[in-house]
């Protein structure tokens, strides 16, 4: 281990660090605009100079391994005379700008300028203009701006892994462009505008509405995919404006999905805010009393067997319980939180987690795929195991859809068989994933959401016990959902309870007229048409499927709108912050299903959200520990039986519109018309294994 | 010698794809990406310019973005990015040859091919371009026409050179003024006369 000395302060660091890291440890920042620790050293922008006694010249600091005896100075009069010279160099074609840029208040060249820049150019020659790109409907470029630091490229090769961006021309003449033809489609792509030091990329459906600092910072949590990545809301008033990754290492670095980042128009549009009875046939606005009087009348009287609640994909955990607790109250064992019927393992809290956890990934050295496309059901996590596979050493194969995942894999081909073929060892793979030391499977929604799901999940089970999956100090059996409610719903117990239906029995119970009620809390991809005669009350935020087939619309509260829990698919246990007021009339779900027990005559048994909570720690103990991931005890999962010749195929179509708030949003439509569908891999239609 | 703006699909001939091979093994297994300067050479011999279905056939090959491939066929400017004619006529009008009177070989070549710099004739037999120093300034004003230098021009060597092409002949590359290679001009002047040297010369 090196010892250096940097700026009078003597440290010992890691043999084939940095001396920008070096420094990063002992809390000197060294400004930088190419450098970012994520990405591949590139060292072009020049910024990071430092001096090192003995050397002819300052050094950039990012791309000098630290030595033996090394004395840096990083701040010297020298240091600031060359980082001087840089800034002046930066700023000759640099537009004046500022005040225009969606930027400002948040731009490194900004900010560093401050420090380094010069009061006055000594530029007389004219300026060069660069040609803006287009970029799809996200990115707005700027290309002027651009300082040429290659984070982009950078990230859109190593990270994203599409490369479709590059330095075009040279000198005077390089310029930052995409490949003719080719889209910056990939799911990831909002984080270039993160990565852009400069104005150059910017977000183009905020572009021009705000200010970064007359926004309000809530920090939050995702619940548009099952990762549940850790996010920023900036909001201006009672608006959204837009949505930022924060750093979580535990699962998305600091990265974003798409979906997650630009969905949020959707939060504004289609937005139930009061509530509605149908009255001759027509959704008539009401009040919440004469709303509830509707339910009470219908409810009162009615058998709890013919009683029943379907949870959507982004409901709480807080609305799930005490959902539970009031169907309980009406006699009725009739729910479930799984609407597209995936066979999971009730009770099994290993049988339905990602159990090596997202970062655990990492260590995994064999992987199979079932029934999934990570890219497109969760791009953040596909991004990890693009990372784990540059590293080496690692095998992938998947058995679904064929589909460019950014990381080498075999396909195996796309029916259950095959697996069937690894879990008697007469298939290739078999080997692979028992010479392996720590192999994984990922078993998507698309095997599980169909009729020999429990087959196909025994069958992983299996895989997983024979091949060293899961042995001492490894579980890589891994469930990934795509919904932001299902595990915290199968954790609070929301599932048919003893003689209860599930779905598919609500469904057809309300066909054949044995169920008369149905509550629907955020439940829309469920068939809507199957309900025949019921009675059917939605909570929810959007007027999507669920709110034109209800008798009574409840409207509650989208995620960005109110403290909940959501449990993510490795079992982590996390909570949204209140960033702005829900729409008109709408309460937060938990308060609506309070209210109405009232309005039934089966008061509940807790008045305010921390009772709830309580209450939530009383059915299952791992919602006493938030943002930790508790390792789960395996048992065995689901049920031998026959396998359907159905293709397995994943579980979403359409990256950009899976939710009601994807739907409403307007970005996600033209993404959709732009790109269809998501990394063009996926357009197929749907099968009819889709729930 | 392809002219279409529009080349919709590309591939060596047996021959250039056997070079290709042999050029791919050049370079360490799994390194093949190494190969991608020669082979757009190659493939720019074979049809004159790097259009985007070479970059994209190459990109193939190699296994690599196709934008990787663009990004270097855009950093050099050998690699010609528009078609050009059968003979590329490219005048250096740099500080040397500037000096030695490269503005009459230029105007003298416009004046023959009837086309201004960056044009292909009519004919599409000649594209003339202006070019930064090709190192012949020994040989000052010189042009190069596809491989070869014609050098020590002036506007009337110049119109002889261009001429021939017309023709069809291939007029003799190097020196145009009679001097060997870079030799003194008029003959040597150098270990001529007296070779006697120190003590020896009394």
């Amino acid at each position: 281990m090196p010892k250096l000395t940097i700026d009078g302060t003597e440290i010992e660091v890691e043999a084939g660090v940095t001396i920008l890291q070096a420094a990063e440890t002992i809390g000197i920042e060294i400004p930088r605009f190419c450098y970012h620790e994520r990405l591949a050293v590139a060292g072009n922008c020049r910024m990071c100079l430092v001096e090192v006694e003995k050397m002819p010249k300052p050094v950039a600091s990012c791309a000098m391994p630290v030595g033996e005896g090394m004395v840096v100075h990083t701040n010297n009069a020298n240091v600031r005379k060359a980082r001087q010279g840089v800034m002046e160099f930066l700023l000759i074609n640099h537009p004046l700008d500022c005040p225009i840029c969606d930027q400002g208040g948040e731009c490194d060249l900004q900010d560093q300028a401050m420090t380094y820049g010069g009061d006055r150019s000594r530029y007389q020659e004219e300026k060069r203009a660069v040609e803006d790109k287009d970029y799809g409907p996200l990115i707005q470029t700027w290309m002027t701006r651009c300082i040429q630091c290659t984070r982009c490229i950078r990230f859109i090769s190593e990270i994203a892994g599409t490369p479709v961006l590059g330095g075009l021309g040279r000198s005077e003449h390089l310029e930052i462009g995409r490949y003719v033809g080719a889209a910056v489609s990939s799911e990831l792509s909002g984080n270039l505008i993160d990565l852009c030091p400069v104005g150059a990329l910017t977000n183009k459906p905020a572009s021009y509405t705000y200010r970064a600092w007359e926004l309000k910072k809530t920090e939050s949590v995702d619940a548009m995919d099952a990762l549940g990545s850790a996010i920023r809301v900036d909001t201006r008033g009672n608006e959204v404006v837009r949505i930022l990754p924060r750093v979580n290492d535990d699962i998305n670095e600091e990265w974003l999905s798409d979906r997650s980042r630009f969905a949020i128009d959707g939060l504004k549009r289609q937005r139930l805010d009061r509530a509605y009875v149908r009255k001759d046939g027509k959704l008539a606005a009401t009040s919440w009393s004469d709303a509830f009087a509707a339910i009470a009348g219908k409810v009162k009287g009615v058998a709890g067997s013919k009683i029943a609640a379907i949870a959507g994909d982004q409901t709480d955990v807080e609305t799930m319980q005490a959902l539970k607790d009031l169907l309980i109250a009406l006699g009725s064992g009739n729910m479930d939180c799984r609407q597209d019927g995936a066979k999971l393992a009730l009770g099994n809290r290993a049988g339905y987690l990602f159990n090596s956890t997202i970062a655990g990934i990492e260590e995994a050295d064999a992987l199979l795929i079932i029934g999934s496309n990570p890219r497109v059901e969760a791009p953040v996590l596909n991004a990890r195991i693009r990372k784990r596979w540059l590293k080496g050493g690692f095998k992938a194969a998947v058995i679904g859809p064929k589909t460019d995942l950014t990381f080498q894999h075999d396909w195996l081909g796309d029916q259950a068989s095959i697996l069937a073929a690894i879990v008697a060892g007469t298939h290739p793979f078999a080997e692979v994933l028992k010479n392996a030391n720590k192999p994984a499977i990922i078993l998507g929604q698309g095997a599980l959401a169909r009729e020999d799901g429990a087959a196909i999940l025994a069958l992983a089970g299996k895989l997983a016990e024979a091949s060293g999956v899961i042995k001492d100090g490894w579980n890589g059996f891994n469930v990934l959902h795509t919904a932001a409610s299902r595990v915290g719903g199968l954790d609070v117990g929301f599932v048919p309870q003893a003689g209860g239906k599930d779905t598919a029995g609500i469904i057809a119970g309300a066909a054949s007229g044995d169920i008369s009620v149905v509550f629907l809390a955020g439940a829309d991809e469920v068939d809507m048409k199957g309900f025949g005669n019921a009675f059917v009350v939605y909570l929810g935020t959007h007027g999507d499927a669920g709110a034109h087939r209800a008798d009574v619309v409840l409207p509650t509260a989208a995620y960005t709108e109110k403290s909940a829990t959501y449990v993510n698919t490795e079992g982590r246990v996390q909570r949204t912050r209140l960033a702005i007021f829900p729409p008109g009339e709408a309460k937060e779900d938990w308060k609506v299903i309070r209210a109405l027990s009232d309005a039934l005559d089966k008061p509940l048994a807790f008045d305010t959200v921390k009772q709830l909570r309580e209450r939530m720690i009383a059915s299952n103990s791992v919602f006493a520990g938030e943002g930790v991931v508790k390792a789960a005890a395996w048992t065995g999962v689901g049920t031998e039986g026959a396998l359907s010749d159905t293709p397995l195929a994943s579980a979403i179509d359409n990256f950009y519109m899976v939710d009601p708030i994807s739907r409403a949003s307007k970005t996600m439509a033209e993404c959709t018309a732009e790109f269809g569908g998501g990394c063009g891999c996926n357009s197929k239609k749907k099968t009819g294994t889709h729930g | 010698m392809s002219t279409e703006h529009d080349m919709t699909s590309f591939a060596f001939t047996p021959e250039n794809l056997e070079t290709a091979k042999k050029i791919i093994a050049k370079y360490p297994a799994g390194r093949q990406q190494s190969a991608v300067m020669p082979l757009l050479d190659l493939a720019q011999r074979q049809v004159g310019w790097t259009s985007l279905a070479v970059i994209e056939y190459i990109a193939e090959m190699l296994e690599m973005a196709p934008i990787r491939v663009q990004e270097v066929v855009t950093f050099y400017t050998m690699y010609n990015q528009q078609p050009v004619g059968q003979y590329h006529v490219q005048v250096c009008t740099n500080i040397c040859c500037l000096l030695r009177g490269s503005d009459g070989v230029g105007e003298t070549a416009r004046e023959t091919l009837g086309v201004q710099w960056g044009e292909t004739t009519a004919d599409g037999k000649f594209t003339l371009v202006e070019v930064e120093c090709l190192g012949a300034c020994v040989n000052a004003p010189m042009m190069q026409i596809n491989d070869d230098y014609y050098e020590d021009l002036t506007p009337e060597s110049t119109k002889a050179v261009l001429e021939a092409l017309k023709r069809g002949e291939t007029p003799a590359p190097g020196p145009q003024g009679g001097r060997q290679f870079s030799a003194p001009e008029g003959g040597p002047t150098t270990l001529l006369g007296d070779l006697t040297f120190g003590p020896e010369k009394a």
